[in-house]
């Protein structure tokens, strides 16, 4: 079943990309593309219907076939409370992409089979249950969104693809070299990750556990990223199709966060927890220096990226603080909670955000604050959305940001005080949000508004999609924190061994 | 030893041999637009050899001990060095029908090929010095010609560099294969593991450094490597994809050999983990800013032989070494083939600029140009991938994390240098006039080669099997 979930798009990317180039195809790909992420919807929701937690330490729907015997190398796949909201996530965002890009006219056809391809990608890193198979998807999913701002991007796209590429490729293979130290460390030698997790094979080895926990968490900062390795980020998003930044804000950057969970926290505990306070300030940093530099900006879609740092900042503080022995064991729990519920509202409220400052390219070509005012007027749609998008990243209660963050903060604050300067970062981000809807919807209609198109049926479906099930989450957040709270109880178990 | 009994365990060769022969005299018969027939009987010689190198006496299948008393040694190495070849060498024909087809000196370039093959296969299986010597100028001649044979200005030049610089190393070499038989008295590699570790060490280094040299100009890796770049971008393409592809296989293998006969004192594993960082690094430099894509794969390739002396660093401290080298040595062969049979398909496009809208032009030889690159830096599931992922691994086990550490760098750089070939191939748009319609090489070859690639990396676990079980 997960096999088929994670294979399937690439099927359907197969078979997109062999059709002969005519409108027909085109026309066909369109709906083959929305079909597929209809379905995959579909299947993740009877994954979650019959899924219980499994056993600390196992995998639910999990497979296992031998693929490099010699290395220890296998095919290795399963969901856990961590895996599965993200797996959902990442189905419920490419639907999203596949409704808003049905007007595409650039290539649909190519456009279609790339994003079936990521899509698989994607799937494929969250199911992962060998360190390898990780990588396999991680590697190939920077490939793919490497061709959709090179392709469909605009402005310097292949300088920006080429950085976003060269960077997040160096991540990842930072990050194998660390994986390479775990599995030599390990014995017998295994690149699998419920082995490692059970050996936890570093685990009082001095440096060589600090050396290799660098390794793989400059690897994931890169592709989370946090502050200093987020310089790829703004400028592959600003030149980045509105797809391609939905998919690579929504779902991308939550590979690196899921790996602190998934990799770096339960493989090498005692690493964590003797880094635990550098990563928390890293944190801390990320989320205030994302906040402060988005206040700064002038191109919407750059001011989205670096509350992304921001947001994703709070998730690493959370993480940080979880490895901090001195909090009550309930208090780090909330924040590991925390920490992948905010994944997954991060990741439903940017993409809807990036799918919205897309609008403002396709229509008259800039992301710029100062080129829009009074947008409420002739769109009033685009902007009510818009706001709603805003107040929700900002953390208003009502939306699933506000659960996430809430949990966040509880469970940061009580285990070290000082994370609480992080709290300044909501308060910048709502400032920032707020200026900027300010200067752009309200008032008489200037500049690039005038005659402006308001949101179309496949636009408003994607964008309204992504928004409904933040509402829902942020009104009714039991069944998220049910499938993820008894998993974060699993990883903060591992980390105090 | 009885000899009659012993031959069987070189059939891939005689048949090489006795193939280069046939093609050579069918050659000075047959008409130049009857050539095919030449050609035909080179790719069946190929598939012959390849027969015997997987399952006739001491193939693969059943790899034999030492043989010709013990001065050579048809091994599992040996055997996937012979395949390895085999299959490269098809794929150079196949690429090079295009170029090739009908000119004058098609049938002698079979010849050629053959015995370059040959060449390799030998060096690759000697376990003798004096065996490994002539092994060596079997391997060498052929590339000289081949890289002439197009007579251009470029051609000349690039052969006259290669002949000079293989010369000086040849002579260095047989002074090295000197020191080292007169240190131990004898040229066999058993008798250099058992005898050397008494004789002085600085002799032994000597020697083992000088018979070095001699095999990284084989191989094209640093210090032996001022040939790669000149012939890559001199020679004919099917040329280029040869001389910069198999003698590499044979040369690899050697130097593994030598190491492991030579004793620890001689501190030959950390200067091989020298070379290869200072090859790989180099060549990433070099190739960083080039606009020709053969000579940016001439580089590469000096690169990839750094990459490729990791698992000799690591010989003896790690059970993957060798399968790692002998895994990555068919990901390598295929996708530098793969990416010259690219340029094979498209001659007249001469620069990187020159690839723009090549994905719209010809969509299948852009999947077969983007996997051979991408496979080249290392992205997954391709075969180098398998190759990098095993080497790193073995690497490290043996202790050199930081050597790990400069091939990721080295690694994240080339993908610079790919990636400024890639992307003019999958931009649309033009810079200039398409190339005029006229029939273009068939993308066959390219294709056969992304596929090897694909296959190779998905099926690596097999590979592995077989290399490791038997070897």
């Amino acid at each position: 079943m997960l096999t088929v979930i994670i294979f399937l798009p690439l099927l359907v990317a197969a078979v997109l990309a062999l059709l002969p180039n005519t409108a027909t195809s085109d026309r066909v790909a369109r709906w083959a593309w929305l079909v597929l992420t209809l379905a995959e919807v579909v299947l993740v929701g009877l994954l979650w219907a019959g899924y219980s937690a499994p056993p600390a330490g196992q995998l639910a729907a999990g497979q296992h076939v031998a693929w490099l015997p010699g290395v220890g190398v296998s095919y290795t796949v399963g969901v856990d409370g961590l895996s599965l909201p993200l797996i959902a996530l990442t189905a419920v965002i490419f639907t999203a992409c596949a409704a808003y890009a049905w007007r595409e006219q650039h290539r649909p056809r190519a456009q279609a089979a790339l994003f079936c391809f990521l899509q698989s990608m994607c799937l494929g890193i969250f199911a992962a249950g060998d360190l390898i198979i990780f990588f396999v998807f991680f590697d190939l999913s920077i490939v793919g969104m490497y061709f959709s701002i090179l392709r469909w991007g605009h402005g310097q796209a292949a300088r920006s693809a080429l950085k976003f590429f060269l960077y997040t490729f160096l991540g990842s293979l930072v990050m194998l070299a660390g994986f390479i130290g775990l599995y030599v460390a390990a014995a017998p030698h295994t690149f699998d990750m419920a082995q490692l997790v059970r050996q936890a094979p570093l685990n009082g080895s001095g440096w060589t556990g600090g050396a290799v926990l660098a390794a793989i968490v400059i690897g994931l900062a890169i592709k989370t990223p946090t502050v200093p390795f987020h310089t790829w980020l703004p400028p592959a998003h600003t030149d980045a199709p509105a797809v391609g930044s939905a998919v690579l804000a929504g779902v991308m950057l939550k590979m690196g966060t899921y790996g602190f969970v998934r990799i770096a926290m339960p493989m090498l505990p005692q690493a964590w927890r003797d880094w635990a306070w550098i990563l928390l300030a890293v944190g801390i940093v990320s989320a205030l220096y994302g906040a402060l530099v988005a206040l700064a900006q002038n191109n919407l879609k750059r001011m989205i990226a670096y509350t992304s740092v921001n947001h994703m900042g709070y998730v690493l503080m959370a993480l940080g603080a979880a490895g901090l022995l001195s909090g009550s064991t309930t208090g780090r729990q909330i924040a590991v909670t925390g920490a992948v519920v905010q994944m997954v509202s991060h990741g439903l409220i940017t993409a809807a955000l990036f799918l919205l400052a897309g609008v403002l390219h396709d229509r008259k070509g800039s992301y710029s604050l100062e080129d829009y005012g009074g947008l409420a007027e002739p769109a009033p749609r685009l902007a009510g959305l818009m706001a709603v998008a805003a107040f929700a990243s900002l953390g208003i209660p009502g939306f699933s940001g506000f659960i996430a963050e809430f949990q966040i903060f509880t469970g940061s604050i009580g285990t070290a005080a000082v994370s609480a300067v992080a709290l300044l970062g909501i308060l910048i981000t709502a400032a920032l949000f707020l200026r900027a809807l300010q200067r752009m919807l309200v008032g008489p209609a200037s500049g690039r508004s005038v005659g402006f198109t308001d949101l179309r049926r496949p636009e408003i479906t994607a964008v309204g999609l992504l928004m409904a099930l933040s509402l829902i989450l942020g009104v009714v957040p039991r069944p998220l924190n049910d499938v993820i709270e008894p998993a974060a109880r699993v990883v903060l178990a591992q980390v105090d061994r | 030893m009885d000899m009659g009994a012993s031959l069987p365990p070189v059939l891939p060769e005689m048949v090489l041999l006795g193939g280069a022969v046939g093609t050579l005299l069918a050659g000075s018969f047959v008409a130049r637009d009857r050539q095919w027939i030449v050609r035909s009987a080179a790719i069946g010689v190929l598939l012959i050899s390849g027969g015997f190198a997987l399952a006739g006496p001491a193939g693969l299948i059943h790899p034999g001990k030492s043989v010709f008393t013990g001065t050579f040694t048809p091994d599992a190495a040996t055997g996937a060095v012979r395949l390895t070849v085999i299959i490269a060498t098809l794929l150079v024909i196949g690429l090079g029908r295009a170029e090739l087809a009908g000119t004058p000196r098609e049938s002698e370039t079979y010849t050629l090929l053959l015995l370059g093959g040959l060449g390799a296969d030998v060096v690759a299986g000697a376990s003798d010095l004096l065996v490994l010597a002539v092994g060596f100028l079997l391997a060498s001649i052929p590339l000289y010609a081949l890289i002439g044979m197009t007579r251009t200005r470029a051609a000349a030049e690039a052969t006259l560099k290669t002949y000079l610089l293989g010369a000086l190393l040849g002579i260095v070499m047989l002074v090295g294969v000197t020191i080292l038989t007169s240190a131990s008295g004898e040229s066999r590699y058993t008798d250099l593991a058992a005898r050397l570790p008494t004789a002085p060490a600085g002799l032994v280094a000597a020697g083992g450094l000088a018979v070095l040299a001699g095999l990284l100009f084989k191989a094209g890796g640093v210090p032996g490597h001022f040939w790669v770049p000149d012939a890559a971008q001199g020679a004919g393409t099917p040329a280029a994809a040869f001389v910069t592809t198999i003698p590499k296989i044979g040369a690899l293998v050697a130097i593994y050999r030598l190491v492991e006969a030579l004793p620890d004192d001689a501190h030959m594993r950390l200067l091989v983990a020298i070379l290869a960082g200072a090859s790989m690094t180099l060549g990433n430099l070099a190739a960083f800013f080039q606009t020709d894509p053969r000579r940016l794969l001439g580089w590469s390739t000096v690169s990839q032989v750094g990459y490729l002396l990791i698992p000799i660093a690591a010989l003896g401290h790690s059970a993957l070494a060798e399968p790692a080298l002998l895994l990555y040595l068919a990901g390598y062969a295929a996708s530098n083939i793969t990416a010259f049979a690219v340029i094979a398909a498209e001659p007249e496009r001469r620069t990187l600029t020159d690839y723009r809208g090549l994905s719209a032009h010809r969509p299948w030889l852009a999947g077969a140009l983007l996997v051979a690159l991408l496979s080249l830096a290392g992205t997954p599931p391709t075969a180098v991938f398998v190759g990098k992922l095993t080497v790193f691994t073995a690497g490290w086990q043996a202790g050199y994390a930081w050597l790990v550490l400069l091939a990721v760098l080295n690694s994240v750089a080339s993908l610079f240098y790919y990636l400024r070939w890639i992307g003019p191939t999958f931009t649309t748009g033009h810079t200039r006039p398409d190339p005029p319609p006229k029939p273009a090489a068939k993308a066959t070859a390219p294709i056969v080669g992304a596929a090897a690639i694909l296959i190779l990396g998905l099926a690596a676990g097999l590979v592995l099997r077989a290399v490791t079980a038997t070897g």
